[in-house]
């Protein structure tokens, strides 16, 4: 008993997020994702204030923690200063550290994640950059985007001295020294073997189901498919 | 205290000048007319010193809120982005990302709260990058920043937020995003509640702002929630819900004030007018969405093509003819040095459409 909930007050959102629920259901009202998902983030406070093991692993292997858009709208309103989106954060860490996420279909999109926007950080040093924003990816971007796509030295250009190269602008390139920077940065914070980690587990599961590994086709399933489950 | 000033409980120290410039991905991506306008009104209009670093990166933040990348990790970069500003000579260090802001406000929150982290950090930062931790004296917004010199932006104002054609003062819907104040309330101008730092922009230079039922629901980035394909029902959903409660109010023009949320409500309403042709502007169209940027830009003089306006999916010409803004439509879609290099595929938001949503409910 508790052995879970010991693992989640070790990440301090924990801590600063949950002190005693009273099980209001306000966050639930204003949460923009429970309008949307079969989401309750008052009942999934409510499971982790019991620190029942079973409980909490069930929560960790489960849809309903992927749910949440972190918009922290929750955070403000609840009368006793809690902030069900830290719980939120915390717990979809731990069920990454212990790899239960791929256990879900929402929680297998973290490759997606990870490789998207986590590997895009240490190869650019942004979180996007115009050439990863694909428009076959991203059909809502519209025409205009497909234009800035195919156009995109001209258009920035229009906009930074800096496009593409070293020196202060929009969109420049980072310096080899500040990237440097950034990967030891994520070597010594424990960023990259977090990544790993989101990379070893995926590639169990994909195997598991019969890819041939992590490949890139197993992450596009994760980024596309919607089983419509989770309404 | 009426409940409509209570946002006055909830002001904060702004600096006044010498400012250290970080910039947003997402901005920079879709807006960067935005953030090379604030530094030109900054610099060239105000007379303010502000530094545009070369050397920042990202916060990592849309990796954070991804649950991607670690808390440790994303201290520790935070770190670097201070550092560099202390080591550049500045003390004041304003963001163009709300998600940033956040970021740099929940960073300092903990290691207020939780001192062991910051004493983790510092040696990470130490360990990883050689530099030294030091803190900023000061965090705003970008918007802040703006908010801040309104009312010399105002006095050199080339023009107002006036139909030219009516006289009156245009209608403006203002959108805050989640992470200015709803995290840390006491860090925006008017709080989680009553945030005043577009509003008092809008006032200051003769518009009225609207107010209407869905003025504080998320725009729907949700970051999981659109970044991944499968999920984006749930982004769209919220844009979708926003909209259907601005439109009856007819506003001109929607003014918001995180990169992210500025893409979005312009992105969905032109998915959402591909989906089944509802629009929520004027004569069928849709409602043209701003950064604050544009907006002090147009009431400064500026050129809407030099503000980068051409990068929105919905036109922006409708509200350009209410402010009386003469402007080159053959320029708009123009390359760097004047190239000509096409122009967008026609779409339906930008045409009559069929149904308009908010005169079906008449």
């Amino acid at each position: 008993m508790g052995r879970y909930f010991d693992m989640l007050t070790e990440d301090v959102r924990l801590k600063e997020g949950l002190k005693a629920c009273m099980n209001c259901g306000v966050c639930t009202a204003v949460c923009p994702a429970a309008e949307f998902y079969n989401y309750d983030p008052r009942q999934i406070v409510a499971i982790v204030q019991t620190r029942d093991d079973d409980a909490i692993e069930e929560l960790l292997r489960s849809e309903t923690i992927w749910y949440c858009g972190e918009c922290m709208s929750c955070r403000p309103r609840c009368p006793r200063g809690n902030t069900p989106g830290y719980v939120i954060q915390a717990l979809r860490k731990l069920s990454q550290q212990l790899g239960l996420f791929v256990e879900s279909e929402k929680g297998c999109q973290q490759l997606a994640l990870k490789r998207l926007i986590g590997d895009n950080i240490l190869s650019t040093g942004y979180c996007l950059t115009p050439r990863n924003i694909l428009p076959e990816m991203h059909p809502e971007q519209g025409a205009v985007w497909e234009w800035i796509y195919e156009n995109h030295e001209d258009v920035y250009g229009r906009f930074s001295d800096s496009y593409g190269t070293e020196g202060a602008g929009a969109l420049r390139k980072m310096d080899k020294e500040s990237m440097a920077e950034i990967h030891r940065i994520f070597e010594v914070s424990g960023g990259k073997e977090f990544y790993d980690i989101i990379e070893q587990h995926s590639d169990r599961k994909a195997r598991q189901m019969g890819y041939d590994g992590a490949t890139h086709e197993y992450m596009m399933a994760t980024y596309t498919q919607n089983s419509e489950n989770h309404y | 205290m009426s409940r409509r000033a209570s946002w006055q409980e909830y002001q904060k120290d702004i600096a006044a000048d010498k400012y250290y410039y970080a910039r947003s991905c997402i901005r920079q991506n879709f807006f960067p007319g935005s953030e090379k306008a604030f530094l030109d009104i900054l610099s060239n209009d105000l007379g303010i010193d502000i530094y545009d670093d070369p050397l920042h990166t990202s916060c990592t933040g849309i990796g954070y809120h991804s649950d991607v990348v670690p808390l440790e990790t994303i201290m520790t970069v935070v770190a670097r982005q201070f550092s560099l500003m202390a080591e550049a000579g500045y003390e004041n260090f304003i963001s163009s990302c709300i998600t940033s802001f956040g970021i740099y406000n929940e960073v300092l929150a903990t290691w207020e709260e939780f001192p062991e982290t910051e004493e983790r950090t510092r040696k990470y930062l130490k360990e990883a990058t050689g530099r030294e931790l030091v803190k900023p004296r000061s965090i705003a917004h970008t918007s802040d920043i703006m908010f801040h010199h309104r009312h010399a932006i105002a006095r050199k104002a080339k023009r107002r937020l006036v139909n030219v054609m009516t006289g009156e003062p245009l209608k403006v819907v203002e959108h805050i995003g989640c992470h200015y104040a709803k995290i840390f309330p006491k860090s925006g101008i008017g709080g989680s509640e009553f945030p005043y730092v577009l509003a008092g922009m809008i006032e200051a230079w003769g518009g009225d702002v609207v107010d209407y039922p869905e003025r504080r629901h998320c725009c729907g980035f949700g970051f999981r929630n659109y970044l991944v394909q499968a999920n984006r029902g749930s982004s769209i959903a919220n844009s979708h819900k926003k909209l259907e409660s601005m439109a009856p109010y007819r506003p001109d023009f929607i003014v918001a004030n995180c990169p992210g949320c500025t893409m979005f409500l312009d992105k969905w309403q032109y998915a959402i007018a591909e989906m089944d042709g509802t629009t929520y502007g004027a004569n069928g169209k849709g409602i043209p969405v701003l950064t604050y940027e544009e907006m002090a830009g147009l009431v400064l003089g500026y050129d809407p093509w030099e503000l980068g306006m051409q990068f929105h999916q919905v036109d922006v010409e409708p509200l350009l003819d209410k402010l009386g803004v003469q402007y080159d439509p053959q320029a708009k879609y123009l390359g760097a040095g004047g190239k000509y290099i096409g122009k967008p595929a026609p779409v339906a938001v930008n045409c009559e459409s069929e149904r308009r949503l908010y005169e079906i409910r008449r």
